[in-house]
Order: C-alpha cells, then structure tokens, then sequence
C-alpha cells in the first residue's frame, strides 16, 4: 500500500529487533475467538486511475449539481475567491491537529482569533467561539446553554426556524428537562406571531428564533428582546444564510443574547449539506458558559503575544460530565475557509454580495408576482429568500421545471409541511445572472399557461 | 543529537486587523444585472445595518495570501512529519481523497436537490455503510453525526431509546446509569450526561484493563442502562474480557456502546460487532484518514445491531427494493435508486440538519477503496507494528506503567525524569526542538504524567528511530542537564505561553486600540 512507508522487508527487520515471530503475533493480546479469520468482505484495492473513474461516474449521477439553481433553505450558492481553497489546501492548516501545543500551533490559533472576532463584528456580539459542527446544532447548544444561564427549563422557539434546525434541537433537549414548545407564525406576514407569546413567563429559559426566518422574512427581534427581556428570559437568534449580516442590522444591535448561525455562505461549498460550520456568539458575561472551544491572547516570558486554546475548565476533558457541552471536535478547517472568505471580501465585498443577493431576490419575486395565478402570501420584508404560492401542486410544478428547462426552481413546502402543497421557497444569490431568474420566470410561466 | 530538524525561516505577521488599509479590497463581482431598486424600499431603513462592519479588515488578495501563509509556517502538521498524539490516529491524508471531495457533482451540490437527482451522491454514502458495517460487524448505520463526541451521544440516545421501548418509560427511569471507566476520554462522561444518564466510574485494574468485579458489583442494582468501553481503551491495551464484559452488561439489562477511537487497531483483524458490543461510533478523521484540518471538520459514524437499527437518526439512506445481499456487486448496487426514508417512529430523531460532513463521506470511501480488503488490513499491521517497535525501544528510558503488549499506542510516564524535576509537559515541549509534534499528554487521567504515544502506519522506521532518538536524548538531558529541557522548546518563534493568565483575564477577540476609536468616534 503505497501510504505505507514501511515495505515488507522493514516491517520483517522491525519484526525481528522487538522479538515477535510474525505479524500474526502483534495481536495475541485478542483472544482467538474474537478475531476475524477471514478478509473483510470490501473489494480489492483500487488504482487511482480507477478511482477516480468510479467517482467521477457517481458524480455524474447527481443531475442536480450542473442545474441552474435556485435551492436555499439553510445552504446556499455563493460566490467564493479562488484563494480560499487554495489556502485551506495549505498542508500546515489542513493537516494539523486541534492546537494543544501553542507554540507549534499559533497559525492556526490565530486563524481562530480573527474567526472569534469576524464572528462578533457580523453578529454584533461580545465573544465568540471557534465555531460549532453546523447551524442547527449550534441552536440546539444555545438552547442548552439557555437553561444553564437562566436555570429555567421552558423554551419558546418560533416554528418559522427552520424545519430540520428543530428537529435537531428537539433531539437535543429531550433527554434534557428542557420543555420546548412553538410560536406559530402570522400566516399573513410570514413573521413569528408575538401573540403567541402567552407562554412567556418567568420560568422561560429564552426565545428562539430565526432571521431571515426559514420563509426568509426579516422577524422584529427588537420586539421579541423586549419581550424575552422583561421576564428575564434570553433571545437567542438563529441566522442561516449568514450573508444577511452584511445587509441587515445585526441581532446584536437588536437585543439577542445569543446568535447562532451557519457560516456555509462564508466560502464553503455545497457539498450536499455538509461539512459547514457553526457560528456562536454571545454577550462577555456568559463567556464561561458558552460551549466549544475558544481561543484567548497570551504572552510568553519575553512579552511575546501569541494564542491559546482558554477557559478550558468548561470542557469535557477536565469538567467530565459537568463540562458545558460534550462538544470536541469543532469545524476548525471550515471555520478558516469562513475567516479567509471575509478577509478577502472585506467590509465593503460582504457588503456588496448582500445587496446583490437583496436586489436579484427582489427582482425575482416582483417578476414572479407578475405571472398570473402566482402569488407572495408572505408580506413582511424579505432579504434573499421568498415563498411562492403556484396555482398548482409546487412539488410536481419544480419537477417539471427541472425536467423541461433545467432549472431547479426553488424547494416545495411540502417536504416539510403537507399544509403548503402549493407553495415553494425561492432563493436568489449573486450567483443567478438575470438571464437565469427570467429563465426561471419563464418556465414556471409556461407550465402553467 | 538533533537529526529531524534545522532551524527555518519564521516570518512575523499580525493580526489582520493590524495589517487592514482603508480603501484596500480583495473581492470582484460583476456589476448588478438587474434593475435596482432604492435599498429603502426592499429593506426598511431600520432593519438595515449601520454600523459600516466598521473594524473588519480591509485588505487585498495579495495580502490576504501573504497573510495566511505566513501564518501557515507556524504550525506542524502530519505532512512535516510523526505526529505521535495517542488516540488521535493522525495518519497521512491522501490528496487522492481531497480531489474526490472537491468533484464538482460533489461539491456543487445542493442538500435539498431531489432524491432522482442526487442519486450519485446517495450511492457514496450507501455503499461506505456498508463498508463501515462489514468492518464493525453491525449492520444498522448512520453517517449523519459530525464528531466522534456528536456520534456518543447519538450512541447512547440509541441505547436510552432502545431501553425505553423494551422497558416502557416507567420501568426504564430505574435504569439512569452508565458505567464508565476511569480510563475514557472525557466526551464519553459528557456526552452521557447529556442523554440524561448519571455517571458511575468502573475502576481499571493494576494490568489497566477494566475491573470486572468492580463491574460486576455496579451491574448489581438493576440500574445499569450501559457501558462505554474504548476498545483498544485509551492505554493502547485490548480488553481482552470484552466477551465476558459484554455479557455481564447484557445480563444486568444493559447495552455495550463502544468508543471506536482506537479503531485503527483493530480494522481487518477483529471486529466489535462479534465481540458483543450494541453500538459504535467511528472517528472518519481518525481511522479512515480524513483530515483533521486543525480541529475538525470530523465526521462520527454510528454503527448498531440489527436490535437497535430502528433508533438510529433520520433520514436514513436506502435502497428502494432492497436487492442488496451483502455481496459486492457493483452494478447492483448501481442500478438499485436509493432514497431518504424518515419512516423510522422509533428513531431518536435528527441529530444535524441534512445527512451528515458529506465531503468526510467521500474521503473515507475513496480511503477504504483505495486500500481495499487487504490494503485495511495492511495499515493495521503497520500501525501496531509501529507502536510496538517504539514500545520496546524506549522502556529503557521511560516508566512503562503497564506490562502489557500495546496495539496501535503505547503509554510511558515520567516517573524517572520527575525526580529530577522534569515532567511530562516539559518532555513534550523538548521533543518539539527535536522536530515531533509532542505525544498525548496528561492523559489517561488514571496515569500520574502519561505520554500516550500513537505513531499510525504512515512512519517508517528511519523516523521511528529518530523519534526513538530524541525521546532517548531528552531522558539523558533530563538526567544531565534537567534546566535545558524545563525551559523549552528552545527553538519555536515564541516560548510557553502563559495560559493561567491568558484564562484569568481572557482576551477573546481583537479590538480597535482605545487610542483609535477615540479619534474616529462621532462626537
């Protein structure tokens, strides 16, 4: 095996210097009943010729990879520097560990700081950590850290988050003692109904929700704050498509306490859902409560900064059971593909890529609203995402969109919600050209008519 | 003597925010190509952002390359050299592996796209199930947890759920307990906390094998809902009561959820299913190469018994006929459409949204089909091989606490170089002027001043002898000249760091300095 420095002749020699027989040997530790007598039923090995042949030919099976698309619900096609890839294929990044020895791990160590302080700046948040697996188990790990902040043991979440970021967190809390129940939305504005807050007391842990919400309407978290604040209770905001920041006024600045989000729009491929990386910020004085690891400055003897892994006695490896969260691994590789992202982008690129993706989603929905038999039940402000109502089953409607014009126009409500067999999520990025929304408009014009 | 590594250039470089020039940007777009509309009108002024991003760094491409790859040499990586943390596995990661992940009916492809039309993307995790079952033994999979600790809690939300059904919720509220031993790594603890399960520690014996009487004695109040168990555990040692554990465990009501850590033990040469265990999680990072990247992405694998397969997260990933019949035979599998079925009522749930680190799916399968049966095999042999190699080679210099033969790590304290004042962390620090990433300190918790040596197969033996070497070298300074070796590491581009000031004072972001935000302040 050629990753195998070793050749048979070494492995013999290695064999014969610590005085075991044969290869066989180096197991006797395991009783001979346990052990497998037979080669594993996996095939023979392949050449790198055929390797990529076979991949290559998987690959060509996913249709859905070359369409024009407008597919968005929690991972989102974006623009991304060709540097990115470039620097995160760097072996000294991607070939690391976790950074326990500073002193040989600062380049990683810093790419974390600047990640923790991008992730505040965009938030509007104190602290930030070194990032989480995605999005939805970020929320979850907020609500958990809810009950730790409060002691309470009710969460509110608003049932406009995202369908599967629920779910996960209901897997999450329910072994827990964490009560989580819904919000519904105004079936009007498509925004979380703040009358339904009725639930809201003093045992409330916190309130949950999304921003752009799952229909991509923009939710009045100031109010929602207010609210949360006034029985003591968190607002923790969950932000998906994590581009928003660039336009819309951060959650910090609107009264969150904590903000979760997926960073995937940050320079990270599609790649079928994963992996991508979790956001999680929140205000300084919960920093020993926050989950996942964090970095901090230091100095060495001579005065000299550099970085460390810190607040370690939160985590699983000293606290045990006790530990703030059992998470270990975080998502460091993507997290500094999210930070060479923005560093590249910048202030004003952040900035320009959200008020494209703004324009293009609004230009879309207006031509869209324009066909007949087409409707936007929702009516509050949207950023880059918006529902459709068709005149007819939106489901098969996409289908035959993807099928006749090669477009894949949107996601259909009903995978998640048999009570919208008509209505469909549309997301428009910086990356659909005019020509592909009139395209699209065109098409699902024509399947109608 | 020092024969890995000579002394290279270390550039200096700030943050990026100290490096950040108004007016500079590293970004093209092309200009907006549909009619704009006043921002005002589509996004209400106060829901707009204000603040400018005001303090993100303004930057050029060049710059940002320059940046980044400074910083770069900083750090050690695997492809630099042995890279020895135990229980971490930090083998070679296949740049074969990177190109598959980055195919761009892989890469561009959208989670939510239809089933008929992602049906490549559902072949790869379909067929590394059934690899990754036929190596753990255990048929019922899923890939959708992220981490090895993501992959615990889902293991033993499985197991709570399986109890629950088999008991009823009454009977099973009597049954909150899960035995751990002192050797595990402390996820396992917190991730059966947060299942809901109290912890109770099973001690190990003076061998460093688990305690059976004491495990034994915990299984006797009808409380026990499991046991986790590293296999190989965490001293390198296989369990080799694991049958007899099992059945103790399985006697008493509970299930067996093994840390499939140390899998690169064991792959092609035993198999946990047929050693009676319920439940596993894979490490995709470790056993099956995929990078660590500096702390994740990861990907945890969970693989059960037929018993519990009803539990695992949805969606599942099937075949929709089922005409798989554990043969390989590739074009069956190829013709057979495969589909996410969330039809489980049993199941835990959801554990992340989507199906799990795909681009870890793809690189773990590329890694199993280029090795092959015996190519798995082979890493296995080499990885033991290695341990065992360093193993015999430095019990002349260090404290060996446990006499028996260790598979793929090997663990040494620093009984002897304590009497001269000199500790495990300083004997790591040492080695990095040697040219190695230290070993795994500190841990086992049960060891006073372990080094848990991991070396994986990808070493060969020159750098064995070299690691051998140093490690001999720093025992014979520890002895001669202890101060030498207290102070290091003598050739990194900034010494030991003080993390008890850094964690009484944390800093955790950059900030403008005081002096500049008070000139741009608006008055």
């Amino acid at each position: 095996m050629r990753y195998i420095p070793n050749s048979p002749n070494e492995r013999a020699e290695m064999l014969r210097r610590i005085g075991v027989d044969s290869i066989e040997n180096l197991f006797d530790s395991i009783p001979e009943g346990l052990r497998l007598r037979r080669p594993l039923n996996v095939p023979a090995a392949l050449s790198e010729l055929e390797l990529l042949k076979k991949f290559d030919e998987m690959s060509n099976r996913n249709l859905a990879a070359r369409r024009v698309s407008f597919l968005g619900a929690g991972a989102y096609a974006h623009y991304t520097p060709t540097i990115v890839d470039h620097l995160i294929s760097r072996s000294e990044f991607f070939t690391a560990y976790t950074p326990y020895q500073p002193e040989i791990s600062q380049g990683t160590l810093q790419a974390i700081f600047e990640f923790q302080t991008l992730v505040c700046q965009l938030t509007g948040m104190d602290i930030a950590n070194a990032s989480m697996y995605d999005g939805s188990t970020a929320m979850a790990e907020a609500v958990l850290m809810a009950e730790r902040v409060t002691r309470r043991s009710k969460v509110i979440a608003s049932s406009a988050i995202h369908p599967e970021y629920l779910d996960v967190a209901h897997t999450y809390v329910q072994h827990a003692g964490i009560e989580l129940q819904h919000l519904p939305f105004n079936a009007e504005t498509g925004t979380t109904l703040a009358d339904g807050l009725s639930a809201l007391d003093e045992k409330t842990a916190a309130i949950v929700v999304q921003s752009p919400n799952f229909f991509g309407c923009i939710e009045d978290l100031q109010m929602l704050a207010d609210k949360a604040h006034a029985v003591g209770a968190l607002l923790i905001v969950v932000v998906t498509e994590a581009i928003s920041f660039g336009l819309l006024k951060s959650p910090g600045a609107r009264g969150a306490d904590i903000v979760v989000a997926e960073g995937q729009s940050f320079g990270v491929p599609l790649s079928f859902g994963g992996p991508y990386v979790g956001l999680f910020a929140t205000r300084e004085k919960y920093a020993r409560q926050i989950p996942g690891r964090l970095v901090g400055e230091a100095f060495d003897a001579k005065g000299r900064r550099g970085f460390v892994l810190t607040l370690a006695t939160r985590e699983q490896h000293i606290r045990r059971e006790k530990a703030t969260s059992n998470i270990c691994t975080n998502e460091g590789l993507i997290a500094l593909a999210a930070t060479i992202y923005l560093e590249t982008m910048g202030p004003r690129g952040i900035e320009a890529v959200a008020t494209q993706c703004a324009q293009k989603a609004h230009y879309a929905a207006r031509k869209i609203s324009e066909i007949g038999g087409f409707s936007l039940p929702f009516s509050a402000p949207f950023f880059n995402e918006f529902v459709v109502r068709a005149p007819t089953e939106a489901a098969s409607l996409l289908r035959k969109l993807a099928s006749e014009n090669g477009i894949d126009g949107g996601i259909a409500l009903s995978r998640y919600n048999a009570e919208r067999p008509n209505d469909f999520l549309v997301c428009v990025t910086e990356t659909n050209t005019r020509q592909q929304i009139d395209a699209l408009v065109e098409g699902i014009g024509s399947l109608i008519h | 003597m020092i024969t890995k590594v000579t002394t290279h250039i270390s550039p200096h470089e700030r943050l990026i925010f100290e490096r950040s020039q108004p007016g500079r940007a590293g970004y093209s777009l092309p200009p907006l190509d549909v009619d704009e509309q006043p921002l005002g009108e589509i996004i209400p002024r106060e829901l707009q952002r204000d603040d400018n991003l005001a303090g993100m760094p303004e930057v050029t491409e060049v710059d940002v390359i320059r940046h980044f790859t400074r910083i770069s040499t900083w750090n050690y990586s695997i492809d630099q050299g042995m890279y020895p943390l135990g229980s971490c596995t930090m083998k070679y990661n296949s740049r074969l592996n990177e190109k598959v992940a980055r195919i761009g009916g892989f890469a561009n492809l959208h989670p939510l796209a239809s089933e008929a039309e992602a049906q490549g993307a559902l072949e790869v995790i379909y067929e590394l199930q059934q690899h990754l079952a036929e190596i753990t033994g255990l048929p019922g999979i899923s890939l959708q947890p992220a981490a090895g600790a993501h992959g615990e809690m889902t293991g033993i939300m499985i197991i709570r759920a399986f109890i629950d059904a088999r008991d009823g919720k009454e009977k099973s509220a009597q049954r909150r307990t899960m035995l751990i031993p002192d050797s595990a790594h402390g996820t396992n603890p917190a991730s059966a906390h947060l299942s809901g399960f109290t912890v109770k520690t099973i001690k190990s014996t003076a061998e460093g094998l688990t305690d059976l009487d004491h495990l034994r004695e915990l299984c006797a109040h009808g409380d026990v809902a499991g046991l986790m168990l590293t296999n190989p555990n965490t001293l390198g040692l296989f369990e080799r009561n694991i049958r007899e554990i099992c059945e103790i465990v399985h006697e008493a009501g509970g299930l067996v959820y093994m840390d499939g850590a140390n899998m690169n033990a064991l792959v092609g040469v035993a198999r946990p299913g047929d050693m009676g265990v319920d439940v596993i999680h894979l490490n995709l990072h470790k056993t099956f190469s995929t990078p660590h990247g500096g702390g994740g992405p990861g990907s945890g694998p969970v693989c059960c018994t037929k018993e519990l397969e009803p539990f695992l997260p949805v969606p599942r990933i099937v075949a929709q006929t089922s005409v798989y019949d554990g043969e390989t035979d590739e074009h069956r599998l190829k013709s057979v459409p495969l589909r996410l079925d969330f039809n489980y009522p049993q199941s835990i749930g959801r554990v992340k949204a989507f199906y799990g680190n795909y681009g870890m799916m793809l690189r773990a399968l590329s890694y199993i089909l280029t090795h092959g049966r015996e190519g798995l095999r082979e890493a296995t042999e080499a990885a033991v091989l290695n341990a065992r190699y360093i193993a015999h080679a430095l019990v002349t210099d260090y404290e060996k606490p446990f006499e028996g033969s260790p598979m793929h790590e090997v663990v040494f304290t620093d009984k002897r170089q304590a009497r001269k004042g000199v500790h495990t962390l300083d004997i790591a620090k040492r080695l990095i002027d040697y040219g190695f990433h230290p070993m795994t300190i500190y841990f086992p918790l049960i060891v006073s001043g372990a080094m848990l040596i991991e070396p994986t197969e990808s070493v060969g033996h020159q750098e064995l002898d070299q690691f051998i070497d140093a490690m001999r070298s720093i025992a014979k300074e520890a002895a001669e000249d202890p101060e030498l070796v207290l102070n290091a590491p003598h050739s990194t581009r900034i010494g030991r760091l003080d993390e008890a000031a850094a964690a009484r004072k944390p800093v955790l972001r950059w900030k403008p300095k005081l002096a500049e935000s008070h000139s741009t302040a608006t008055p």
